[in-house]
């Protein structure tokens, strides 16, 4: 630690933060443009600086703050602690001068900006900028750059922070955006003005800080202070991302990262940040029942009969199934029910996983996202996290930048970070004990073993194989826990932790889909194939695959719509917050199961949210433990080397689930957003100048 | 003046040979075996002894700047980097010293990389100059065939000297825009610290020096500190090539002693001003980034760092820019502007957008299409932009205004009012619609 003054305030930090970071540990801000937590220094809009005395007095220059280090201010002299001045008359000079310099070539459009009120320009330009400009020339004008269906381009408004080219090129790793030009010609863009390739390219435009990357779909739609701002959680992957839900009305206007560093530390996937349209899109509004083969609008008392009347036959032949972004609640409710029914056929892994029997860390993303900081060796089997969590990609690629070495097993992907490609399945696994020696010898190993494995039909010799490839590893050791499930679906582990698997003698979602049930209940799952035959009962949200086959459609809501739980990939619990009312005569999912238990004799026993909530963690007690990752806690029950079964791999290389990364869910396939980039990815958007 | 021989530069006008052969008769490359021979603190305090300063136009002392390397070379290798990127305006003293006298780069390429303990040493050439770098491209592979350097030499000590060439930008003469360019990279500079000592080329400890710094080194250790000490005063010791250029009878590149009077050196190597030294109206000491400075102080001055920064000017590179009562001092300061606001990398914000900012005011005040209150205007413009940079370009950038409007702020205001006479109005510039 070293001692320090801050405009006369000592304060004692660590001597390797930047100055700026010990201002603001003296509780001091820093005016900054280019600066960013998450992102290298560039140093160059020159807003930070402070002066800096060395036994009273100041150096010739004042100092960028955000470039320098404690440790590397010259030793105090005189008896007196270096000293950072902040306040001082050369320092305001300074500001001021840089902040004119900064708005002489941007554009007065404020009114017409849609960073407008949320513009860092904008406001430092209150505290620092002078009332009229003194620049009498003609400004800049620049051209805009296309970069894709997500992120519109003011080139005009652009201060040449550098901080998008420094995000794709660090932290995404896909160096597509850069600088052209020199001087005041310097113009931003991306190579050969291409669309953007990333999956979390649209965190520029939270990156910048003036107008000049701003969001396509949502431009000119609102402005921030009429917007209704919900922190929640998001369900497009397994991840449990932290987002803040802007609505205005009853529609969700735009979807923003909170800051979550366990998680997502603070960006999101263009999925999450622009499925949001598909909110107000194919929405079922109204309970639905076919007749003659054509669905006709139903009132929710008929419909609930009807379903009732259907789930009232032999509980042998009739079973439910849980979709990918069922919350806690409702398959709570479902399982209840059915269970209440005497049905033992409920499952929750629509896609035929073959986790979820054994302990908690069978299912669990043990090391945690957060472990992954730590970790110096990754083997990666039958995952693509690009595609099955892009955040999660990114932390990875971070811990390659800091030296971990990743190896892969699986059909050859791009992954932004290069990896040793060990073979494409199990049967053609190339020196399978060096790489066994070389996770012994790591100080955190990890293996990630992702659904493209798991969900074969082979899976259970698969996972018995990673199991023992695991063991022999011993990535599972004291204080860590280096086995990890890679989920897809933000509600699979809240599903296994419910234990919404089949009951004694019950029939596994495979078994049921491949036909012969008189009723089966879909919790919102469209991502499977449905049996022809049999009465189809859908609670769900959006007129997708589901909805098309189903016979009773029962219209619940979207995540953005209730109050609810869901347990992220690592196992951590985290509440949901209602945004918006759910569309039309639409209600959340538990009441509807509520309600339908009632007509079928079976009440549940709970009336109120908090009653089920206090229900679901008397039965299991992990939904009490909120945002709470376990990690490696209770290592005692968990043997790797027990997992799965014993078996023949076949010869197939491991594919990830998703091939289109802008299509998983029926939120996001009602997207038109996520269907353009769908389009742009497949190289179908022409490039503006043509 | 310089006894004829105290001279470093033997050749400077490439009387004769640049081969090696000639270049050994003038006395490179004698005695190099011995000043390794005599070791690398040897070497180092030498030419601490000698007082040398950089010649690249900040003058920091040369055998400090060595110093700062590591002591011993750990996981990472040492590099000597040359700047040879010799691109400010007026400056032509590293083009003479590659083009006729190469091997005493070379040597002192050797050495310096000894002293440091670098077995590698890039010669950055700038990208204009082609003949320049043909010719020590020449002497590089002569050298390579005598032995002289490269493995397994003659001397001892493993030795690679790669010249490269660059792309024609001003800004990778800065040494980290340099070491940027160098690497591949868009020639911007880095910030310091890290200094590049600590974390330079490829993220390895390196040196970068000016050419005239490093070819001058064989000779300051073949001939002793003391000789070199003794020329000049002091802390602005030693020989020095000044480039003389603009109007004077007789433009030259002469190696003089330092702190000789800026008068002498016009009146005995350049044949005088044009039209005599009354006919003197301003004078640039060294390079364009410098302050000007007036004929009445250019009587006096001493061309030395300490004496021109007395004058708040620079010594910069030497390149002495005269001009006569004929020039139109705002035009010539425009276009000096003009090549800063060309040449600003455009990293950071004061000089990307004050470089445009200035020489837009300039070139109308060259017309005198200003207000009086737009010299204060420019004038405060130039103090934001100076000493707020990441580099020096900011400061290269203000200083050659700020002396304009120093010593000549009449003049512009002269210029302002005829232009209004000759319009027939008050104010020029009309006001936006506010």
């Amino acid at each position: 630690m070293t001692k320090i003054l801050v405009d006369g305030v000592e304060v004692d930090v660590p001597p390797e933060l930047t100055l700026l970071q010990a201002c603001e540990a003296a509780g001091v801000e820093i005016p900054r443009f280019c600066y960013h937590e998450r992102l290298s220094i560039a140093g160059n809009c020159r807003m930070c600086l402070i002066e800096v005395k060395v036994g009273g007095k100041s150096g010739p220059k004042p100092v960028a703050s955000c470039a320098q280090q404690v440790k590397d201010l010259p030793p105090p002299r005189d008896n007196m602690l270096n000293e950072l001045v902040t306040k001082s008359e050369a320092v305001k000079k300074a500001r001021n001068g840089v902040m004119e310099f900064l708005l002489i070539n941007h554009p007065l459009d404020c009114p017409i900006c849609d960073q407008g009120g949320e513009c860092d320009l904008q406001d430092q330009a209150m505290a620092y900028g002078r009332g009229g400009s003194r620049f009498d020339e003609n400004k800049r004008a620049v051209e805009e750059k296309f970069m894709g269906p997500l992120v519109k381009t003011v080139m005009t408004r652009c201060i040449l922070c550098t901080r998008c080219v420094r995000f794709v090129t660090e932290v995404a790793g896909v160096p597509e955006i850069g600088a052209i030009g020199r001087g005041e010609d310097m113009e931003i863009t991306t190579y050969l003005e291409a669309s953007l390739s990333s999956e979390l390219s649209a965190n520029v435009i939270d990156l910048c800080p003036v107008g000049a990357l701003t969001s396509k779909p949502y431009a000119f739609n609102a402005r921030p202070w009429e917007l209704s701002k919900t922190q929640t959680v998001d369900v497009m992957d397994a991840l449990g991302s932290n987002i803040r839900v802007d609505a205005r009305g009853d529609a969700v206007l735009r979807v923003l990262p909170r800051v979550n560093d366990e998680i997502n530390e603070e960006w999101i996937s263009d999925k999450t940040r622009y499925a949001e349209d598909g909110l107000s899109r194919q929405r079922l509004d109204r309970p639905y029942i076919r007749e003659n083969g054509k669905l006709r609008p139903a009132a929710w008392a008929e419909a609930l009969d009807a379903t009732a009347k259907a789930l009232s036959g032999n509980p042998a032949r009739i079973g439910a199934i849980a979709g990918d972004l069922a919350c806690a609640e409702s398959m709570k409710a479902t399982l209840d029910l059915f269970r209440a029914l005497g049905s033992p056929n409920t499952d929750c892994r629509p896609d035929g996983a073959v986790i979820g029997a054994g302990p908690r860390q069978s299912y669990l993303f043990n090391s945690t996202v957060a472990g992954i900081d730590e970790a110096d060796s990754i083997l990666l089997i039958g995952a693509n996290p690009r595609l099955e969590a892009p955040v999660l990609n990114a932390r990875i690629r971070k811990a390659w930048l800091r030296g971990a070495e990743i190896a892969y097993v699986g059909e050859a992907v791009e992954l932004t970070y290069p990896y040793t490609h060990l073979g494409r399945s199990f049967a053609d696994f190339k020196d399978r004990g060096a790489i066994v020696q070389k996770l012994k010898a790591a100080q955190r190993p990890m293996i990630v073993v992702g659904m493209g494995a798991l969900t074969r039909p082979d899976s259970a010799a698969v996972l018995q194989a990673v199991g023992a490839l695991a063991a022999s590893a011993g990535v599972v050791r004291e204080g860590w826990n280096g086995f990890n499930v890679l989920h897809t679906a933000a509600a699979r582990v809240g599903g296994l932790d419910l234990g919404f698997l089949p009951g004694a003698g019950g029939k596994s979602a495979r078994e049921m889909l491949q036909g012969g049930m008189d009723t089966l209940f879909l919790l919102g799952v469209d991502e499977v194939e449905l049996p022809k035959s049999g009465t189809v009962i859908y609670l769900g949200t959006h007129g997708d695959a589901g909805a098309h086959r189903a016979d009773i459609i029962l219209p619940g809501a979207a995540y953005t719509e209730k109050d609810a739980t869901w347990v992220n990939t690592e196992g951590r619990v985290q509440y949901g917050r209602r945004a918006t009312f759910p569309k039309g005569e639409a209600k959340e999912d538990w009441t509807i199961l509520r309600a339908l238990s009632g007509v079928l004799g079976k009440v549940l026993p709970y009336d109120s949210l908090a009653d089920l909530r206090a229900k679901m963690i008397a039965d299991h007690p992990t939904f009490g433990q909120v945002d709470y990752a376990p990690g490696a806690a209770d290592l005692a029950g968990f043997d790797p080397a027990k997992l799965g079964a014993a078996g023949d791999v076949a010869n197939v290389p491991f594919a990830s689930p998703i091939f289109d990364f802008y299509l998983t869910n029926p939120i996001a396939r009602a997207s038109k957003t996520m269907a353009e980039c769908s389009r742009a990815k497949a190289g179908a958007l022409k490039v503006a100048a043509e | 003046m310089l006894a004829d021989k105290d001279r470093i530069f033997l050749n400077l006008y490439g009387a004769h040979g640049a081969d090696l052969e000639s270049a050994k008769k003038r006395g490179a490359w004698n005695g190099t075996a011995d000043m390794i021979a005599a070791g690398r603190d040897w070497i180092i305090q030498q030419v601490k002894d000698s007082g040398l300063r950089g010649r690249g136009g900040a003058g920091f002392p040369t055998g400090l700047k060595w110093s700062f390397m590591p002591k011993e070379v750990k996981e990472r290798p040492h590099y000597l980097v040359v700047n040879a990127d010799e691109s400010e305006p007026g400056t032509c003293k590293d083009r003479d010293m590659m083009r006729h006298d190469p091997h005493l780069l070379i040597e002192g390429c050797l050495i310096a990389s000894f002293a440091m303990q670098a077995h590698t040493c890039y010669v950055y050439i700038r990208g204009e100059y082609v003949a320049e770098r043909e010719a020590l491209e020449r002497a590089v592979k002569e050298a390579y065939e005598a032995k002289l350097i490269g493995k397994n030499n003659l001397h001892g000590w493993d030795f690679d000297l790669y010249v490269h060439h660059g792309g024609g930008a001003y800004i990778c003469g800065e040494e980290t825009a340099l070491l940027e360019s160098l690497e591949g990279k868009k020639g911007q500079p880095r910030l310091k610290p890290p200094f590049p000592a600590n974390v330079g080329l490829y993220g390895c400890p390196t040196t970068v020096n000016n050419v005239e710094s490093i070819a001058v080194t064989p000779t300051i250790l073949r001939r002793g500190a003391k000789w070199f000490a003794g020329i000049g005063r002091a802390n602005n010791t030693g020989t020095k090539v000044f480039c003389v250029s603009g109007h004077v009878n007789k433009p030259c590149n002469i190696e003089e002693a330092m702190s000789i009077p800026l008068k002498q050196l016009i009146e005995e190597h350049c044949g005088g001003v044009r039209g005599g030294w009354g006919n003197l109206k301003a004078v640039i000491p060294g390079g364009s980034s410098v302050r000007m400075i007036p004929a009445h102080e250019a009587e006096t001055a001493l061309m030395d760092f300490d004496s021109l920064s007395a004058l708040k000017s620079g010594l910069g590179t030497a390149a002495v820019i005269v001009m006569d009562q004929s020039t139109d001092l705002i035009r010539a300061i425009a276009r000096i502007s003009y090549f800063y606001k060309h040449e600003s990398c455009g990293q950071c914000t004061p000089c990307r957008e004050g470089t445009g900012w200035m020489w837009r005011v300039l070139e109308r005040m060259a017309k005198g299409e200003a207000e009086h209150s737009e010299i204060d205007l420019l004038l405060d413009v130039t103090t934001q932009v100076e000493g707020h940079t990441i580099c020096a370009l900011g400061d290269a950038a203000a200083w050659p205004i700020q002396g304009l409007i120093r010593h000549f702020r009449g003049e512009i205001e002269q210029r302002i009012d005829r232009y209004r006479a000759a319009k027939g109005v008050h104010q020029v510039r009309a006001v936006a619609a506010e």
